[in-house]
Parts: C-alpha cells; sequence; structure tokens
C-alpha cells in the first residue's frame, strides 16, 4: 500500500501518454460492451427459451400452416401437460419501418404456457372479455406510448377481410413485463377468435403449436411421438425444443457470435501492442531510477511488482470507465436506436465478469515484458547509462 | 523564398525519416493499430457491401413485380390465375414469338442443411414459368439442364449450392410428400437469384397446395421508360388490385433494413477502433518530438523556421499511418474478398447467400481513414515541437 504514491508519481510523470494511454483501453473496453450486447442480442433467445417447452411447426418450413384440429391430438400424448398455438399476422403499424411483431394466439392457454410474461390480473380478465383486445410487451408500449385502452390500427400484409378492408383495429387490453432482463417484450399478442372471426370464420389452420412437457428430460422421445401422430399425413409435423429452435434460428442469420470474438480479439492484440509499446517506453526512460531504486534495496520481485501495478492502474482506469460508461450511456443509447433489428439489448452479467477477468489479464499482459526488463536490470549497467 | 521553404522542408523531413527505425517499436506500434482498424472496418462494410451487391446485380430497372396491393414481399402476397394473366398482356411487356416476356410465381421455403453448421435453414424455391428465363436475361444453366416443364426438377443458384447441403446435380430431395431432383446449376451475375432454387410453377402449386394462385408476376418490359404505363394500365384496372414495382428498387428495399443495421454497427466498430488508434500515433509522435527536442531547437538555432518543423513532424505521421491503410487494406482484401456466406433476409424470411465484397471505393475509404487518423496524431506533436523553447530545450539532456 505504501507504493501507492511512487506508482501514482510515475502515472504522472508524462501526464499526456498515461492520458491517452488509458483513453486507448478505455476505447477497447466500451467496443467490448457493445460488440458483446450485440452477440447477445443475437442469441439470448437460446438462453432463455423454456426448457420446458417444444415447438411443433410444418415439417417443410415454419410459414406452412398446421390444421387447427392437432391441438387435441398432441394435448393427448402421455408427458404433455398443455398445448396452445400461435400464428404470425405481419402487419404493418402506420409505416414498414416501424416493424414489430404481431401475433394471433389462443387467449386461454398462451399466458400459462408463457409465464415469463408478467401481466397484471387485471389486465388479463380485460383481455379475456374483450375479443378484440390485445397485449402487447413494456418495450412496444414505451417505443409508440401505447396505453392501455389505446386503439392500435394495423394494416394486414396476409389476413385481407373477405370484404377486401386490411385494416384490423386492436384494443390495448393490457401491457406485460419481461420476468427477466432478457425477456423479449418487443411484440403483440392478439386473440386468434377475433382473427378467425374477421376472416370469416373459416381459418382452420395456426402457425405452430407451442407444448409444454412435465419431464425436460424426454424432450427427444416426446417430440417423436408427436411427430409421429402425424407421420404421412398431409401436413407431417417437426417438433423440436424451443432451444434448439431459437439455435436454428440464430445460426440462420449467421455465426454473429465467431464475427464478434474475431473482432475482438483483433481490437485485444493491437491494444496490447500499442499499450504494451507504451509501458516499455515508460520503463525504458526510466531506467537510471529503477537502478536507483534497485541501489536502495528494493528487491527483483518489487521492481516487477511496481511496474506492473502501473500497468494494471492504467488498464483497470481505462477498462472500468470503459465498461462504465457502456452499460450506463452506450448501450441504452444504442438499444433506442437499433430497436426495432435488435429489441433485446444489453449487456449480460456473465460477460460483465468477463470484462473485468479481462481488464486484469489485458493489464498484465501489456506490462509484463517492461516488468521482466526492469527486473532483470543489472544495477551497474543500468547507471552507466545516461 | 518559396523554394527555399520547400528545400527546408524536405531537409527536415528526410531527417525524420530516417530517425523512424531509432524509434522501431513505437512506429510498429502505429502501424499495426491502423491497420488493425483498416481491416476490422473495411471486413464489417465489405458485409453491407456484399450483401447491397447480391441484391442489386441482377435487378433491372426495366423489370416490373407485380404483387397484391397492400403486400411488401412476395411471402405475403397473392394473385389468382385470371389476374396474372391480364398482367401479362398488359401494354409495355416485351413480346416475342413465343409469348409475352412475364413469368407468374409462387415462393416459398423449404429446410435444407447449411453446409458449415449442419443445421436447418429456409431456403427460398420459387416456383416459375417457363418465360423466367427471358424476365432474366442474366440467368444462365452453368451445369446440367433446365427443368422440364410438368416434372419434379429443379435447378439450383450457384451460391446456394455452395451453402446447402445436397444440392448436386443428380440428387435427389424430399419436401414434404414430392420427391425433386436437382437437374441443374445457374448462375446470375452473383445476384440474388443465386440464393433460389427453381422449379415449374406448376409442380408446385399442387404440392404446396395453393390451388391455382401465384404470388408474383416478373414482366420484363420494352425499356426502362415504358414502366409508368404499365404500372398506370394496371394500377386503373378494376380486375386487378395490384401493387407494381420496379425489380431494382423492390430489392433496395430489401437490403435496406439488413444493410442498415451492418452500416451502424461498422461506424460505431470504425470510430470507437480509430479513435484508439489516434491516441497510439499520438503517443508515439509525442515521443517522437521528445526524443529529437535537443535536434528540433538545434535546427531551429541555425535559422529553420516553425512550418518546416510542423509538415516534418506531420509527414512522418502521414507516413506511418499511411503505411498502416495500406498493409490493413491489403490484408482485408486478401482475406475477406469473395468469402461467401448466407443469412437471414427478414423479408422474405428466407437464406440470402452473398459473398463478402471488397470494393475499390471501400479501399479508397480505408486509406483515407488511416490518413486522417495520422492527420490527427501528429497535428498537435507537430505543434508542440514547433513551440518549443530554443533555449529550454538545447539545455536539455
Amino acid at each position: 500500500m505504501k507504493f501507492l504514491p511512487l506508482i501514482w508519481s510515475n502515472l504522472k510523470r508524462k501526464k499526456v501518454r498515461t492520458i491517452f494511454t488509458v483513453l486507448s483501453v478505455f476505447v477497447s473496453f466500451l467496443l467490448f460492451g457493445f460488440l458483446v450486447a450485440v452477440d447477445n442480442a443475437f442469441t439470448s433467445g437460446v438462453d432463455v427459451a423454456g426448457a420446458d417447452r417444444l415447438l411443433v411447426i410444418h415439417k417443410v418450413s415454419l410459414i406452412q400452416p398446421l390444421p387447427a384440429t392437432y391441438g387435441p391430438r398432441i394435448k393427448a400424448v402421455p408427458g404433455v401437460e398443455a398445448v396452445t398455438f400461435a400464428n404470425w399476422f405481419g402487419g404493418i403499424y402506420q409505416d414498414p419501418k416501424n416493424f414489430f411483431g404481431q401475433m394471433a394466439v389462443d387467449k386461454d392457454t398462451f399466458l400459462d404456457l408463457y409465464p415469463e410474461y408478467v401481466l397484471p390480473a387485471e389486465q388479463k380478465k380485460a383481455w379475456l372479455a374483450d375479443r378484440a383486445g390485445a397485449i402487447i410487451g413494456r418495450q412496444l408500449a414505451d417505443r409508440f406510448g401505447f396505453k392501455v385502452g389505446d386503439r392500435i390500427p394495423i394494416q394486414a400484409t396476409i389476413y385481407r377481410k373477405p370484404d377486401g378492408s386490411n385494416l384490423w383495429e386492436f384494443n390495448v387490453s393490457g401491457i406485460y413485463d419481461g420476468a427477466e432482463k432478457a425477456t423479449d417484450t418487443s411484440g403483440l399478442y392478439f386473440r386468434y377468435d377475433y382473427l378467425n372471426e374477421g376472416m370469416g370464420g373459416r381459418l382452420g389452420f395456426v402457425g405452430w403449436y407451442v407444448v409444454r412437457i412435465a419431464d425436460p428430460a424426454r424432450a427427444a422421445d416426446l417430440s417423436k411421438r408427436i411427430d409421429g401422430l402425424f407421420a404421412n399425413s398431409p401436413a407431417e409435423t417437426k417438433t423440436n425444443t424451443e432451444k434448439a429452435f431459437a439455435q436454428s434460428f440464430a445460426n440462420q442469420v449467421g455465426n454473429i457470435g465467431a464475427i464478434v470474438r474475431w473482432v475482438l480479439t483483433a481490437v485485444f492484440l493491437i491494444m496490447l501492442v500499442v499499450t504494451g509499446n507504451t509501458m516499455a517506453q515508460a520503463v525504458r526512460e526510466r531506467t537510471n531510477e529503477l537502478a536507483v531504486l534497485k541501489t536502495l534495496g528494493f528487491s527483483r520481485g518489487k521492481v516487477l511488482g511496481l511496474v506492473l501495478a502501473e500497468s494494471l492502474a492504467i488498464a483497470v482506469l481505462g477498462g472500468g470507465l470503459g465498461l462504465l460508461l457502456a452499460i450506463g450511456v452506450f448501450i441504452p443509447a444504442l438499444g433506442k436506436a437499433l430497436r426495432s433489428f435488435l429489441p433485446v439489448f444489453f449487456l449480460p452479467t456473465g460477460a460483465l465478469l468477463t470484462g473485468v477477468a479481462l481488464i486484469l489479464l489485458f493489464g498484465t499482459a501489456a506490462g509484463l515484458l517492461p516488468a521482466a526488463q526492469a527486473m532483470r536490470l543489472r544495477i551497474v549497467d543500468a547507471l552507466r547509462r545516461v | 523564398m518559396a523554394s527555399n521553404w520547400f528545400s527546408q522542408v524536405a531537409a527536415v523531413t528526410a531527417v525524420n525519416l530516417r530517425t523512424v527505425p531509432q524509434r522501431r517499436g513505437s512506429s510498429l506500434a502505429t502501424i499495426v493499430g491502423v491497420a488493425g482498424v483498416v481491416i476490422v472496418s473495411i471486413a464489417v462494410f465489405s458485409i453491407a457491401e456484399g450483401v447491397r451487391h447480391t441484391l442489386s446485380a441482377s435487378a433491372a430497372s426495366d423489370t416490373a413485380v407485380v404483387l397484391r396491393s397492400g403486400s411488401d414481399s412476395e411471402m405475403m402476397s397473392g394473385l389468382q390465375r385470371d389476374a396474372t394473366r391480364i398482367i401479362a398482356e398488359a401494354p409495355g411487356v416485351r413480346r416475342s414469338p413465343a409469348g409475352p416476356a412475364a413469368s407468374a410465381e409462387l415462393y416459398v421455403i423449404v429446410d435444407l442443411p447449411k453446409r458449415s453448421t449442419g443445421t436447418d435453414a429456409n431456403v427460398p424455391l420459387r416456383g416459375v414459368q417457363p418465360a423466367a428465363f427471358d424476365v432474366r436475361d442474366q440467368v444462365r444453366i452453368v451445369e446440367g439442364r433446365r427443368f422440364e416443364p410438368g416434372r419434379n426438377e429443379v435447378v439450383v443458384g450457384r451460391a446456394a449450392a455452395s451453402q446447402f447441403a445436397g444440392l448436386d446435380v443428380g440428387n435427389h430431395l424430399r419436401w414434404g410428400e414430392n420427391e425433386w431432383t436437382v437437374v441443374g446449376i445457374f448462375e446470375a451475375n452473383g445476384g440474388l437469384p443465386e440464393s433460389e432454387i427453381w422449379c415449374d410453377v406448376g409442380v408446385l402449386q399442387p404440392a404446396y397446395r395453393r390451388g391455382s394462385t401465384f404470388q408474383s408476376v416478373y414482366a420484363k418490359l420494352d425499356s426502362p421508360a415504358a414502366f409508368t404505363a404499365f404500372k398506370d394500365a394496371l394500377t386503373s384496372d378494376p380486375r386487378l388490385d395490384v401493387k407494381v414495382v420496379r425489380e431494382d428498387e423492390y430489392y433496395a428495399a430489401q437490403s435496406r433494413a439488413l444493410t442498415g443495421l451492418i452500416r451502424i454497427i461498422g461506424a460505431f466498430i470504425t470510430v470507437l477502433m480509430g479513435a484508439g488508434a489516434v491516441f497510439a500515433a499520438l503517443n508515439t509522435m509525442y515521443a517522437a518530438v521528445a526524443a529529437r527536442a535537443r535536434e528540433i531547437a538545434t535546427l531551429r538555432a541555425l535559422g529553420f523556421r516553425a512550418g518546416p518543423v510542423v509538415v516534418s513532424v506531420l509527414a512522418e505521421s502521414l507516413l506511418l499511418a499511411l503505411a498502416g491503410g495500406v498493409i490493413g487494406a491489403g490484408v482485408a482484401w486478401l482475406a475477406f474478398d469473395g468469402f461467401q456466406t448466407s443469412t437471414l433476409n427478414w423479408s422474405t424470411f428466407s437464406q440470402l447467400s452473398f459473398s463478402f465484397a471488397v470494393t475499390p471505393p471501400l479501399i479508397a475509404l480505408g486509406v483515407v481513414c488511416s490518413l486522417l487518423m495520422g492527420l490527427i496524431g501528429g497535428l498537435f506533436p507537430a505543434i508542440r515541437a514547433a513551440r518549443l523553447p530554443v533555449a529550454t530545450a538545447l539545455r536539455e539532456l
């Protein structure tokens, strides 16, 4: 502890250089926070996917609908606890730029299958009572300033009413919050019976089924059973866990994780060279002083520690500020700018810990070579140099 | 007078540059820093460039896309057979002895595993009429042959064939109740059709239970100018309820969201990394100036003026940054140009195969960025060099 003033005055020795080095470390960790949030935005669906939920989709592809009659048959499979279904609506609110997901769902079972959508009891009651009611996510409500009781007009692109009209209107019955930070609250869910009625009552199909099973360990077995029910029918199914589905969806977008890791590795290697070089410079300039310290009786270990502490101080200062600013300012601001593309945009706690570990690793690595040089310094040689 | 100034600049700069090897470490750090920024930003922007290129390469302004009104993409559209006949007969559609160059089409998605990961992806399967090959005249079969009308045969775009497993000529594929045979591979100047699989729409309709409905009509017009008349004729026809767009505008709109997102992220990465590299360059140049303080002071004492000193420091910093920029651009071009991959096109919910495109403007952008970093990184140290008080600097050890 008593060496702190010494480290501090070493840092102050060339203020400009210290500031620039701290700033370049700062920038690297700002970037770290940003890129990890981007990666998380594409993959968080995989982490929050319910382990006890299966998705049943048409075998050929997700866009093919399934007969509405499949629900009870799936429910009858032993081990299945609950079944609900959903249907993609894909309408436009005012402008295609204002994209958000709209789904027609079964009012009686939907919330039971998705406990991560938290809706006040009286709002749920209001939704059940209003055929044209819809529940919307907190993020969506904030984005357009929707309040309970508002009427949202949506232009249908797929579901044109029999009278030729494209306009569907939904009453906001409730606003749901996410049980977790990673829960996507950017969507609108409305009642399937409203869709069916609007389409003349002859819809007869749904987009996909969601199944809750009693024992997640039996997911593979139950998936096979469900698919077996509809084998060789005109609409064969493909059942998988929600997690596998989210994963395959993330894979479809591309290997974002690999790109992010690649960029970060490049950034850190470059910053390591840059900061390491600055540290080396700082040590080279002080060869005389270090020799004097050694003459005064500083052990090899202490000299090593002094230089390492200096580089760690720079890393902690710059990296810490970078992470804080990323969490406090940049990620919320960018999240707002990117919300129509990436509804879930935040830095997960695990990544924060990785960031802290990286700061320490980075500080040590950047200072290691100069510190070792300083440690190996022979007093006689060093003092002779002018 | 002026020639004297220039000779001073030349002399001081030459001295400066000759001392660069003495500061090998920090000069190298600047070069590496700048090169890194240039590599990463060119790589990210080349993704956006590649997507844009794919969606625009084969789209023509004299081709019209007709959809049901209110739909943004083919996925959501629907047209009856009668409507497609009226559209094909509309004024402005190019005609040949074989009939009008208009193809009514159906666009669906099939699941195929990606070659790279083995996981399923949504691959677009497009049912077309024979005229499709006249409408998209850049499409050429490069292996095998065209599908025969009425048979369960498909031809596959070059990019799709390389991204997804099982799309080799002679292979059999099973989607739903039908088995299909791959009979050919086609190219389309690197454009969007290369991401797709094509078959006879007459076979696809029953296979997907679409009755006699289509989703879009692609029509080749006599000229780009014929579009307005064609559009007016269709939108004023009481038998139709359609939306008419030029093919190039239709695809440009699809690429906008994706390239917009990539560009926002790319710009953010570039600015941040660029700032980091500028700090490194500043450190290097300040150190360079400090190391040569006595030398600079001597020059000033000999009668060299401030201008040449400033220019010489700037020149050194610019040259280091330029070296970094050129190296970075070269590495980015070698490593990324033409790298094939695929992603999800949100407008159609299907896979878009594209390759990274490191274009000359991107390379120029990288080099300009590197010079900018060199300029900022050199300017302040240069001013400090010029302001060094001669007497104190000479006394310094």
